[in-house]
Formats: C-alpha cells, sequence, structure tokens
C-alpha cells in the first residue's frame, strides 16, 4: 500500500489501536499477578451509567464530558468494590461481579427512564468502538506527518490514548518498586511502611483511565481482552516481571497490528467481500496469542506453591 | 459483648512503656469481627535476647506481631520500638512473614526478593547497583543459599524458601529481627541453618523475636518464651516461664502428660 493510501486511511487507526493495546496490557500484568484481572470487565461495564448521568447533566453528546463521565464511574465503581471487599469482607471477585452489574443495571434503567431516545447513545459502538472510521482525512501521505496543518486534523482520540499511554509508563516507573514488593508479599511491604491499600486502589484506578480512554477509541471488547491477553501470554514466557512486562507489550502491539491488518484483508484473502470488525479482530488474535503461548511457550509448568 | 469497651478498659491500668526495650506492647486488643484474638496483652522484649512466642492454634501469635507492626489495626493498644513509637523506628525492624502467605509463583528470582530488603535504602527510583548485588549475595550466603541466586522463587523448596526470606531480613540489616513460623514446613537441614543464622545475629546483638511451635526445641533454641493465649499467660526465662504449670495453663490440658514429661528430660 501507498503512503498516499496508507497515512490517511490506516496510520491513525493502526497508532490508535496499538497505544490502547499497549496502554491497558501495561497494568494488566500487575492486575493479573494481584487476581483483579476482571477489574477490566467491571470498568468497561460501569462506563454506561457514566456516559449517561453526564449526557443527562451536560444535555450533549461530546467527547470531553462523556469521558469525565466514564471516568467518574469507574472511580466510584473502584471505590465501592472495594467498600464491599472490605466491609462486607466478600470475595474480591464477587465484590467485582456485584458491583458491575449493578452500576450497568442502573446504567441501562437511567437511560430507560430519561429522555435520550432522541440521542443516539449506541451500545454497538459501546462495545466494538470504531476504529476504522478514525482516519486523519488532512494527511495526503508520509510528508504530512511533518506537515502542522495536516497534524491539526489528527483524530483527537489519538492525543487522549497517547497521554493515557504515557501516563500508565509514568506511573508504572515511579512506583515500580513499592508496586513489585506489595503485589509480591503485602505483609512484608507494610512492614516497612508502604501504604498497601493506597498503592492497590492507584493500581486500579491507573487501569480505569486507561481504560476509559482506550473505551472512547475502540470500544469495550479490545479493553478487556487487553487487560488479560497480552499479560497472561507474557507471564508464561518468562518468569521475570521485567521480562513479563516486556512481552506483555510485544504480544499487545502484535495483537493490534496483525488484528488491524487480518480484519481489513483477511476477508478479502478468503474471497469475501466486505472487512470485518477491527476491534474484534483484535481481540481475536490476542486470545488465540495467548492459547499458542499457553499450548508452546517456555514456562508453562510451574510447580509454585499456591496462595492460600 | 462489645469488645471496644472492655479493651479500653483493660488498657487503662497497663505498665508504663520501657525506654530501651526493642519491642513494648501494652494493652494490646485485636478482633476479627466479634471475637478477640489478641486481648489487653503486654509483652516486653528484652534487647539481645531470643524469644519464642507459644501458644496454641488460633491463640494470636502472628496477630500480635502484626499488630505490633500496624499491619493488623488493633482495637486498643500500643507498641514501641527501641522507645520510639513504630513509624520512627520502622529502619530497624526486619520481618519474615509467613511463608505460605505468599504467592510464590510470583515471577521473580530468588536475587530479585533479597534486594526487597534493600527497598528502604534503595528508595523509590534508585537504581539497583553492584553494592547492592554483592550485599544481597552476601545475605544469601549466609543461609547457604548462594547457587540459587538466578533461580525463579517456585523451583525452591519450602526450606528453601524460608531461607530466602530469612536472606531478605538479613539485607535490611535490622537490630529487631520478627519472624513468623520461620520452621513451620522445612527440612532439618534448614531448620539447622536458619537457628545458626539467628544465632549469629544474637551474638551480634539483635533481638530476635519468633512465632515457634514446637515445643521440644524451645530450650535449645531460645532464652525467653512468651506464652499467648489469646490473654499473655507466662513471660520470662526459659527457666521462669517454661514449666508444666505455665504451659498447661496456655493450653489448657490439651498437652498429654506424656509431652511435658517430655519436656522436662530434654530440659534435665
Amino acid at each position: 500500500m501507498s503512503g498516499e493510501e496508507f497515512v490517511p486511511l490506516s496510520l491513525t487507526p493502526l497508532l490508535i489501536g496499538i497505544l490502547a493495546a499497549v496502554a491497558c496490557a501495561l497494568p494488566g500484568n500487575f492486575l493479573l499477578l494481584r487476581r483483579q484481572a476482571l477489574i477490566g470487565d467491571a470498568i468497561s461495564h460501569v462506563v454506561l451509567p457514566g456516559i449517561v448521568v453526564a449526557f443527562l447533566l451536560t444535555g450533549i453528546v461530546a467527547a470531553v464530558p462523556m469521558m469525565l463521565g466514564a471516568a467518574g464511574a469507574a472511580v466510584v465503581a473502584v471505590l465501592m468494590i472495594e467498600a464491599i471487599r472490605r466491609l462486607g469482607n466478600i470475595e474480591p471477585g464477587a465484590a467485582m461481579g456485584l458491583t458491575f452489574t449493578t452500576l450497568f443495571a442502573a446504567g441501562v434503567l437511567l437511560l430507560e427512564q430519561s429522555d435520550t431516545s432522541g440521542v443516539h447513545l449506541d451500545v454497538e459502538h459501546a462495545l466494538y468502538g470504531n476504529l476504522e472510521s478514525l482516519i486523519w482525512l488532512e494527511a495526503s501521505g508520509w510528508a504530512s506527518v511533518l506537515d502542522p496543518v495536516a497534524l491539526s486534523g489528527l483524530p483527537p482520540e489519538l492525543g487522549r490514548v497517547a497521554v493515557a499511554t504515557l501516563g500508565v509508563m509514568a506511573f508504572l516507573w515511579i512506583a515500580w518498586r513499592p508496586l513489585v514488593v506489595s503485589t509480591f508479599d503485602e505483609g512484608f511491604a507494610q512492614s516497612l511502611g508502604m501504604h498497601t491499600t493506597g498503592l492497590g486502589i492507584a493500581v486500579v484506578i491507573v487501569s480505569a483511565l486507561a481504560a476509559v480512554a482506550a473505551f472512547d477509541a475502540v470500544g469495550s471488547i479490545i479493553v478487556i481482552a487487553m487487560f488479560i491477553c497480552p499479560p497472561a501470554a507474557a507471564r508464561l514466557m518468562t518468569n521475570r516481571l521485567e521480562v513479563q512486562i516486556g512481552w506483555s507489550v510485544v504480544f499487545a502491539v502484535l495483537s493490534a497490528v496483525l488484528g488491524y491488518v487480518f480484519a481489513g484483508y483477511g476477508p478479502l484473502w478468503l474471497g469475501y467481500d466486505h472487512a470485518v470488525s477491527a476491534a474484534g479482530m483484535i481481540a481475536t488474535v490476542s486470545g488465540v496469542i495467548l492459547a499458542l503461548a499457553a499450548g508452546f511457550a517456555p514456562h508453562r509448568h510451574r510447580s509454585g506453591a499456591p496462595a492460600l | 459483648m462489645n469488645v471496644e469497651l472492655v479493651a479500653n478498659k483493660g488498657e487503662v491500668p497497663a505498665a508504663p512503656l520501657p525506654a530501651h526495650s526493642p519491642l513494648a506492647i501494652r494493652g494490646m486488643t485485636v478482633s476479627y469481627g466479634q471475637k478477640p484474638v489478641v486481648f489487653s496483652v503486654d509483652m516486653t522484649v528484652v534487647e539481645g535476647s531470643m524469644t519464642a512466642i507459644i501458644g496454641p492454634n488460633g491463640a494470636g501469635k502472628s496477630t500480635l506481631l502484626k499488630a505490633a507492626l500496624g499491619i493488623v489495626t488493633p482495637l486498643a493498644g500500643q507498641a514501641q520500638v527501641f522507645g520510639q513509637p513504630l513509624k520512627a523506628a520502622r529502619h530497624r525492624i526486619a520481618y519474615v512473614p509467613q511463608r505460605a502467605s505468599v504467592d510464590w509463583d510470583f515471577p521473580t528470582r530468588v536475587i530479585d526478593v533479597v534486594l526487597m530488603g534493600l527497598s528502604r535504602e534503595l528508595g523509590l527510583l534508585g537504581r539497583i547497583r553492584g553494592h547492592h548485588k554483592e550485599k544481597a549475595l552476601a545475605c544469601l550466603a549466609r543461609v547457604g543459599m548462594t547457587d540459587f541466586a538466578d533461580r525463579q522463587i517456585g523451583q525452591l523448596s519450602g526450606g528453601q524458601q524460608q531461607r530466602v526470606f530469612l536472606a531478605r531480613a538479613l539485607a535490611q540489616n535490622a537490630d529487631l529481627y520478627l519472624l513468623d513460623e520461620p520452621f513451620a514446613g522445612v527440612d532439618a537441614a534448614t531448620e539447622k541453618a536458619i537457628i545458626e543464622v539467628l544465632k549469629g545475629l544474637k551474638s551480634e546483638g539483635k533481638t530476635v523475636v519468633s512465632v515457634h511451635h514446637d515445643l521440644t526445641t524451645v530450650r535449645s533454641y531460645f532464652d525467653r518464651v512468651f506464652l499467648i493465649n489469646t490473654r499473655k499467660m507466662a513471660e520470662g526465662s526459659v527457666t521462669e516461664a517454661f514449666t508444666p504449670e505455665t504451659l498447661n495453663q496456655t493450653y489448657g490440658g490439651r498437652l498429654a502428660t506424656g509431652q511435658i514429661d517430655q519436656l522436662e528430660l530434654a530440659a534435665g
């Protein structure tokens, strides 16, 4: 494909897909080790009431208030999960399930009861996103990458996922040491004076922000898949956390690129004439990578004592 | 029953905190739900001693340590470390949690776990340099685990895991070592290696407090005991406080006479 075609039509969706995948996969490593991988699922569900509330308050369908609403709902959900877990002495998985179904249901009721029928609050859009539509019409070829006029026409989603990805990276870099110690041995971390509860909530809130930024661009299917599949496959490749993080990024990028290409061209290669959803294909590829890792990766057989 | 009220009452007549004890606990009361696990406990650890915390299952031994470290929040009571509040003296404590409390499948190597003991020294963003690694390796050498430095921790036996935990505590270079059942489920060689290290610490003037289960080894390993069954039952030197009477009291007659006789023989 030539630059004139690739840059305006495929470069930005590809970059957004890659950044969204990486932004979710990075904190996913810690969620997985902390047995909180379901949180991605929880966040994607609670985004609905957040968006509806944002719409009711502002009366417009615009990205910024909706993202704020989604982020607010995600934070409320995270705090609810912690509260249910601690006050009710309930197992974390159940606390997450309880929170996200309740908030999702509340979102549905809210949507039904309020006068949103005239507005297009689209559930399908929320699920699959609309990666293919995030094109860069102002671009005319590779030269546009340096052209300020063309650059001002970049889809705003790109900037938002890029900021989210940088934010996640900065958080992991700064909090790395206490995060690793408290994930491995919470009691020991507390004996050093580390604020393990605060760290745990910070991980989930950073994940929530990554999820909301990614969700806005690519839909919840990718978000849920990227929190779990790349880190889980990466864990099977190595026994060192630093290396696992590296593999999870590799798998996230690979899923995004292969998924995007297969969605666009796979059906053509097979003789069908319609492309399929890029988000669906990216999530599927990440699942296939996990399956391959489970079958062939070097560290599938481990003998650690199970956690109590 | 209102645990809180009773506990507060228990705190009032508590003895004053001795200024220089490595660990002094007063009126410590912890409850999980309605039932107090530790009730109005006073403890004064003697500097340079090796103290065993002894009591039946569920007697609050681990909980007492955790409350002293601020890992669980007590309903009442306070702890002082070398005459200072815990916050000011955390750097003088090394804590070895129960081996079973962590996930040994965690993707990390033996050396990385020992380096966690240097967390305070390294700070938030400090890079691990050659001398940090040398220090960690020296600690592994003290527990006889040098050859395992690059192993994934899941590949270790229970005894080896316990040695790694001890090496991590050694890396903290503390003055007070608090260990939670360091001999649980370890092989005889590990038990010997661990007790050598602990006795070495004592000879350097450090203080060791350990939750301990095996009554037959108390006399040969420790010089002081602290007997607990939710409340404090006895505290003192092994000869004073580790007697058939205090044991019967602590275990509520659950120890067979034969067992006590054996202990008497061991004392003999």
